[in-house]
């Protein structure tokens, strides 16, 4: 079995500060990491690979140069193979551009090493971003079955089932293979990489693809195959202290509620 | 200037591993006395204690500094995290690599570097500590084997040891010159070990004596040559000096970490102590102190892994990082003021398990006597 996980390498956002003052983050000095939903991706493909050792779990992601040190930390937690995909008229790309690149690259790393991807793995959604469309859109694209927001998953019989939490609890559904499945967060965490593996890691060819290299339509990537404007950005104002009621008992806070209410004129 | 990129990302992997997993529980360490299972566990799969172990008995075949990143990023946070992982690099396995056999090598240093299986050192005795050589453990040939009797004492990890590397006299009359070490497994009939030391620090990797009553020993577990094991404990312990300065500026940054924050919240007088210029200045001085220590420890692993004579710049970076890190530990506290007395914060046992640094493996005295005898000849 053959697993692609893709990968986005964010700011490491519990690291961020605020100014407090000038309403903007402070990014300088803010290191880079694995997208947090991204590594339970790639933590539950390496779990396959434990339990079936011919499985292979290749990772691919889209971004600049220094997105390598993200391939190196999925190289050292064991993904076999690491791709790039970096071109600068990728720049300025939104989440549809993204899912068409990412979907001509699995395409150009199928035909490289010989292989299909049986599962496509992403994370539910990035911590910058926040979005959530890169998976969905990728298996439009891919024209596969896909299931989002999967907390643990299991491959038999040429399907995937997955199981959803939900409010009220937890579905599970499956799809035939291949498929495209998005992760929430594990019960099992992602693992540490060891001092062998990091080394390893260090040493190994991380191939990157151009544009070229995937025969990508330019109007689709870029700044002009990004449908999303962003029109502005703003720091949130802040909403103003509310009011916690708690009384000794039930009765008494709601006596106390019906009386604020009362007297606002609300009810 | 000291670290390459393996290296740093060697450190990150220790940091990453020490923030996560040690930070949360160095107290619970300290309070129950024990380091769980798991985090011995995590510490082997991850490497951490095959690091300087050669390649062909199942370690990482690291060299001094990458052990040093190690060392120091887990002492940030717990010092008796990283008793067994320093044991396992130095004081467990360089007395077979410095003197055992290859079929010795292979036999006990992989389950070493694995995790499964612990080797004591036994030098120390109740009345041998500095002075080593005037042990009174007593090895006497009978045969295909020899018999031991004595008690050693201190010795970490006993309790839990499979093994331990124990030094006594063939030769009495001998003195250093008559002391052989022994590979002595703890299952064998007339050894013991003694109740658990209750220390002052280091909670959490249990301590105590070995008693060797008419213990028979075959020759093939004899290491080294007869009457030559002296110089195999006192190599032995220049390599273990290394780790223990890793330990003095792991714990003074550890405990920098905890006042520097402090100081900009605690408000006494109505500003804060970071404020205060005399406490601004102590402050200070610990950071240069700390820089100075690190560069110590840094230059003689650097030496070291260049197969320089490193023995008295390791003895300098075990006398001046372990010094100097108590001192930083303790002016650290006292800037927690009566909080830095109470087991609520971690500073309190931070200088509890620093204060062992200045003694074990080494006094700070016997440096000076290792130092002094390299300027003025012994």
């Amino acid at each position: 079995m053959n697993i692609l996980v893709c990968i986005k390498q964010v700011p490491d956002i519990e690291k961020i500060k605020v100014d407090s003052a000038k309403k903007v983050m402070i990014m300088d000095g803010v290191p880079n990491i694995v997208n947090q939903f991204d590594t339970y991706a790639l933590e539950t493909a390496v779990r396959i690979k434990d339990a079936d050792p011919a499985t292979k779990v290749f990772v691919v992601t889209m971004g600049p140069a220094q997105t390598k040190d993200a391939m190196k930390s999925c190289l050292s937690v064991g993904a076999d193979r690491a791709y790039m995909v970096t071109d600068d008229v990728m720049n300025d790309s939104d989440t549809l551009a993204t899912s068409y690149v990412l979907s001509a690259a699995a395409k150009a790393i199928e035909a490289r090493e010989g292989v299909t991807f049986d599962l496509i793995l992403c994370g539910k959604q990035a911590a910058d971003g926040d979005t959530g469309h890169v998976g969905p859109q990728l298996a439009e694209y891919l024209n596969y079955p896909q299931i989002t927001s999967a907390s643990e998953i299991t491959v038999d019989g040429g399907k995937v089932s997955a199981r959803r939490p939900t409010d009220e609890g937890a579905e599970v559904v499956a799809a035939v293979l291949p498929a495209v499945v998005t992760m929430s967060q594990t019960a099992y965490e992602p693992r540490y990489a060891s001092v062998k593996t990091k080394m390893a890691a260090n040493r190994a060819e991380i191939p990157v693809l151009t544009a070229a290299d995937l025969s990508l339509d330019a109007a689709g990537v870029g700044l002009a195959g990004s449908p999303s404007k962003v029109i502005k950005t703003f720091v949130p104002e802040r909403k103003k202290g509310g009011l916690k009621i708690q009384e000794e008992t039930g009765e008494l806070s709601a006596q106390k509620l019906t009386a604020l209410l009362s007297d606002a004129g609300v009810i | 200037m000291f670290f390459n990129d393996d290296h740093n990302d060697i450190r990150a992997l220790a940091r990453e591993f020490a923030e996560k997993e040690l930070a949360p529980i160095a107290n619970e360490i300290d309070q129950n006395d024990e380091v769980p299972q798991r985090i011995y566990d995590l510490m082997a799969e991850m490497g951490f204690f095959g690091l300087k172990i050669p390649e062909e008995y199942g370690g990482l075949g690291l060299d001094t500094r990458s052990y040093v990143c190690v060392m120091e990023e887990i002492c940030k946070k717990s010092i008796a995290a990283s008793l067994v992982m320093s044991s396992c690099n130095s004081l467990s396995t360089a007395p077979m690599l410095l003197a055992g056999t290859e079929e010795q090598k292979q036999k006990y240093i992989p389950k070493i570097a694995s995790g499964e299986e612990f080797m004591a050192f036994g030098l120390t005795e109740p009345g041998a500590g500095s002075d080593a050589a005037s042990m009174t453990t007593r090895a006497v040939e009978d045969g295909d084997s020899y018999i031991l009797n004595g008690r050693k004492c201190f010795i970490t990890g006993a309790p839990f040891a499979q093994n331990t590397v124990i030094f006594a006299k063939t030769s009495p009359e001998k003195g250093a010159k008559g002391i052989t070490s022994f590979i002595v497994d703890m299952s064998l009939p007339g050894v013991s070990v003694g109740k658990h030391e209750d220390k002052m620090g280091l909670r959490g990797v249990a301590t105590s004596d070995v008693v060797l009553e008419d213990v028979r020993v075959p020759k093939d577990c004899i290491l080294g040559e007869i009457d030559r094991g002296f110089i195999t404990a006192m190599k032995t312990l220049n390599t273990g000096r290394i780790g223990v300065s890793c330990q003095g500026i792991g714990v003074a940054q550890g405990a920098m970490d905890e006042a520097v924050p402090y100081m900009k919240e605690r408000k006494q007088f109505g500003q804060r102590l970071a404020d205060f210029q005399g406490l601004r200045f102590l402050m200070a001085d610990c950071e240069a102190r700390l820089n100075a220590a690190r560069l110590s420890v840094y230059n003689a692993a650097y030496m070291m892994d260049m197969k320089e004579d490193a023995t008295k710049a390791a003895s300098m970076a075990k006398y001046f990082a372990t010094e100097t890190g108590l001192d930083i530990v303790s002016k650290c506290l006292q800037m927690f003021g009566g909080y830095g007395y109470v087991k609520e914060y971690p500073i309190e046992r931070m200088y509890r398990d620093a204060r062992v640094l200045t003694i074990f493996e080494g006094t700070s005295q016997v440096q000076q006597i290792v130092i002094a005898g390299e300027l003025f000849g012994r």
